[in-house]
Order: C-alpha cells, then structure tokens, then sequence
C-alpha cells in the first residue's frame, strides 16, 4: 500500500534527514515509527503527505508516485490520509465542532452528511459536550481527542500519527493510543511516530526504528528497542 | 465552485471576520484611515480643478467692431464663432451697453466724464467677448477672426481689432500653469494614494501572517486553494466595505462643519454641497477601492502561505 523506494532527504547544505530508506506498508498495519528526536521519523511521514519532495528516490501509495503528483491535484490524495500533529494544530477560530466539520467541508460533502456524521465522531472521542468550545477552552488530551475526530472523519485509508502524545499526560496518552488502536481495528492503517516506550509497548504491534535518518530495525512484534 | 461551496465561505469568512476580534477591528481601522486619506485627496482635487476652472472663466477674448458696423452684422459673426467646437460661449456688448458701462464704472471721475461728453457721440465700439472651453484655444479663435474677416457690405472688414495679441503672454502662461498645477495635483494624489493602499495591504497581509500554521493546516487536512482563499477574501472585503461605510458617514458631519467655515475662503467651492452632488461618484470610489483593497491584498497575502 505504501513503499518508500531507496528514499532520500537531504535539506540544503546539511547531512541527509532521511537516507537510503526502503519501507513497505501493508493495508490495515498499526507502524510504529520509534527513534530519538532527529533520527527523520517526521521527515519521513512529510515525504508522505508530500509535504517535502525527496532528493532521491520515490514514495508510493498504492500505485501513485507521490511525488509525481501536481500541486493542484495534492488535496485530493491528501483526504486519503487522515494527520494526527503533535501540537494538534487545531484552527483557533473554529470550534470543536467546526474544526471536525471543515475536513468534511474541504472534501466537498454535503451539509446534511455533515450534520449526521459530525456528532457521531464527537460521540467516538467521547466530547460531544465540547462541541461549542473553541480550540482554547480544550485540555490538551480533549485537543487531540478532537484533531483525531478530524482526521477520521472523512474515513480516510490512513492515518499518520506525528508524536501524538507528545504533549499528553499519562491519561490522555492511554487515551489517544486506546482511539488509534480502535481506529486501526475498524480497518485503516496507522503510522505514528513516538519515542515513548509506554505507548509502543502498549500498542504491541509492528516498531520500526529510525536512527540518523536510516531504518536500523524493522520487528513485527515489537517492542522499544532503543 | 457551486453554490454549496460558495454559502460555505461567505459565512466562514463572515465569521473569521467576527470572530477576528481586535485583528479585524485593527484592519477596519487602517483601512478607513486609508479610505480616509483616499476621499480628501478625491476633494482636494475636486477643490484643484473648480479654482482653476474659476480662474478660467476670468479670461476671454474681445472683438471689437468698428463703429459702422450693424448690429446685425455682428450678431452673424457671434453665430459663426458659436458655431466653433472650441468656443465656450460668446456674449454681444452694443456700444450703448459700453458706454453704460464706461459712464456707471466713471461715475465718481467728473473729469473722464466731461471729457467724454465733449467728444459727443458714442466713441466706444461694440464688442463681442468670446470664452473658450480651454485656455490654449485662444489663438485658433483669434486666428479664426482674423482669416475670415467678417465684412460689411462695402468690403471693407467690420472687425476693428481682436485683443488676443494684447493678451497672449498672459493667457499662454495661465494654460501652463493650469495644465502644470492639474498634472502636479494629479501626482500628488497618484503617490498618496499609493501610499496609503500600501500600508492597507501591509495591515491585511499582517493579519493573514497570524494565521498562516491554520493555512498550512487546512491543506494538509485536503481544502482546495480556492476553498482556504476563499474566507479570506471574502473577510477582506468585509473589511473593506465596513470601512467604506465608516467614511461615508463621517464624511458629512465633517464636511458640513468645514464647508461652512471655508466655503469663502475656496471661492465659492462647498464641501458639504460637493459631497452631496458628487455622492454617488464618492460612493463608487470608495466602496469600490474598499472592496478592491481588501479582496486583492488577502488573495496576495494567503497565497503566499499555500505552498504546502
């Protein structure tokens, strides 16, 4: 489903972010990405989400070549993928509602299937007394509980998850990891990028792990291993 | 784009723009001081071109006819000069009137008086003061006068003598000051008004600047260009419109309260009676500047954040 071919980043005049990366996917895998902070994990979700062209080799979903995509049509392959930030990065002039509703606006849906669709994900992430409230009158575990509604809302084929936990207490962690897990479930592929033990070890599934931009171990049952 | 899409960032943009809060308050504020400057520039040239247009008016050319001329050959002349797409107007003084005249501006100088009713008769020509529609339009009509020498039925020309030659070098710098001051005013309004749509431009991109990660966001999340753009134009032009409005308003008080004060002062030329003669013109330039500025500086300032 996605193949990272012989994948480099490097970015001007420094040492390359990601190198010579070789990654498959499969349809419905949970991927852990684990690594110290600049090992490329994000670099390598950015050259997903064609957020960043790589200098050498190709991405691939399915059989499109991410990078060969024009800029007019990137919105398109981007509502296939469904993006889970660190820092959440909700838009602050939007409510919670408002905020699930636009990724269904964006892809052009039409107003009743948002009026359905809407409450039942702020039912899933269990916030549907939170639908008023803007962006700042949220917790950070309610912040990323709604920025997961968005990004599942238009059911989308994956989901990348960068550091989702990152700014979350131990609750909210277990939280965020029970949704994923729930999502991954349901049938859709999760890539997130952690380098908290706890949450790769409760999620229990396939760890990849990154160190100075280059794959250095791929376990099916994994564990933290760094 | 059809029309769900559209009602979707009419009323996004609606509420960014009421949900900006003091960001929106900010730009509404620039940007009527923009309009501001935009709509006394638009009456100081108002006020430019009705002194020269006074100052114009002031100036004509004479001919005057010998004293055997009829009257009714001089009123075929008038005909003929009316008849000129250069001439403004032209209006006929008999030698009775201009001895009226002579005898009623006098009428303290016992001496010129005297001396006049000794000579007996009427010594004063009859005239015809000719107006052009623009200064440098003299010389054609005086040349005009002068190729087609009206005649009287002895052959003889019954035009005595055209005071253009007397008058030229005045009439000549006055159409260049004219043309020069005209020119230099509209300059002068070109270059502060692109100085205040610069400072409009530079608040809106400001404002866009704030939400540039909220940009980058909603392409990552899969809106189009045209959908994220959208609200921000449609903000812009609320911007604009509100501001518009606020001028609109002010403008009457204000121009009551000085066009009472300054109306003798500029000669005759009212700001409160321009304003409300001229309202419609004043609405078109302002609402539209409005609308224009604020539409055109969000889609130039968004689209520098949607290269992601």
């Amino acid at each position: 489903m996605i193949y990272f071919d012989k994948v480099t980043k490097s970015y001007n005049g420094n040492g390359p972010a990601v190198e010579d990366v070789t990654l498959s996917i499969a349809p419905k895998e949970f991927v852990s990405i684990v690594g110290h902070s600049g090992a490329g994990k994000t670099t390598l979700l950015k050259l997903l989400m064609a957020e960043e062209r790589p200098t050498e080799g190709a991405v691939f979903y399915e059989s499109i070549d991410v990078n060969d995509l024009p800029f007019s049509a990137l919105h398109h392959y981007r509502r296939k993928i469904g993006m889970v930030f660190q820092e959440f990065r909700l838009i602050p002039n939007k409510t919670a509602y408002e905020n699930i509703a636009f990724a269904m606006e964006a892809a052009g849906r039409t107003d009743a299937e948002i009026a359905t669709d809407v409450p039942y994900i702020l039912e899933l992430v269990n916030l549907a007394d939170k639908a008023a409230h803007f962006p700042d009158q949220l917790s950070g575990g309610e912040k990323q509980r709604i920025a997961i509604g968005r990004a599942i809302i238009n059911q989308p084929e994956i989901i990348i998850a960068d550091e989702p936990t990152g700014m979350l207490d131990p609750i909210n962690t277990y939280d965020v990891v029970e949704i994923l897990k729930k999502i991954n479930e349901l049938g859709t592929t999760v890539i997130i990028t952690t380098h908290n033990r706890g949450v790769v070890d409760a999620i229990g599934r396939r760890v990849v792990t990154m160190d100075r931009g280059k794959v250095v171990r791929d376990d099916a049952d994994g564990h933290y291993a760094l | 784009m059809d029309w769900m899409i559209f009602k979707r960032v009419l009323m996004s943009g609606a509420k960014d723009f009421a949900r900006g809060g003091s960001v929106s308050a900010a730009t509404v504020l620039i940007m009527t001081v923009t309009l501001a400057i935009i709509s006394s520039l638009v009456f100081l040239f108002a006020l430019l071109s009705f002194t020269l247009d006074t100052i114009r008016d002031k100036v004509d050319v004479a001919a005057y006819f010998v004293t055997t001329a009829s009257e009714e050959d001089i009123l075929a002349v008038k005909q003929k000069l009316e008849s000129l797409p250069q001439v403004a107007s032209v209006s006929y003084t008999s030698a009775e009137e201009a001895l009226a005249t002579f005898r009623e501006r006098h009428a303290s100088d016992e001496l010129t008086l005297q001396a006049l009713d000794e000579l007996g008769g009427n010594p004063l020509d009859a005239s015809l003061e000719i107006r052009a529609k623009d200064p440098s339009q003299y010389e054609s009509i005086a040349s005009f006068l002068q190729a087609s020498p009206a005649l009287s039925a002895d052959g003889a020309s019954i035009i005595d003598r055209v005071n253009y030659t007397q008058n030229k070098d005045v009439i000549d710098r006055l159409a260049l000051a004219i043309r020069a001051t005209r020119q230099v005013g509209l300059a002068v309004v070109l270059i502060f008004a692109l100085a205040s749509i610069l400072i409009a431009f530079a608040t809106i991109r400001l404002a866009i600047y704030s939400s540039r990660d909220e940009i980058a966001v909603m392409r990552l999340v899969g809106a189009s260009n045209a959908y994220i753009q959208g609200p921000f134009i449609v903000a812009g032009i609320i911007t604009g419109v509100i501001a518009a409005s606020i001028v609109l308003l002010l403008l009457w008080p204000a121009t009551l309260y000085t066009g009472a004060k300054t109306a003798d002062w500029f000669g005759g030329f009212n700001l409160a009676s321009y304003y409300l003669s001229h309202f419609a013109l004043l609405f078109g330039i302002l609402m539209g500047s409005g609308v224009l500025l604020g539409g055109v500086a969000s889609v130039l300032a968004a689209r520098k954040y949607l290269k992601v």
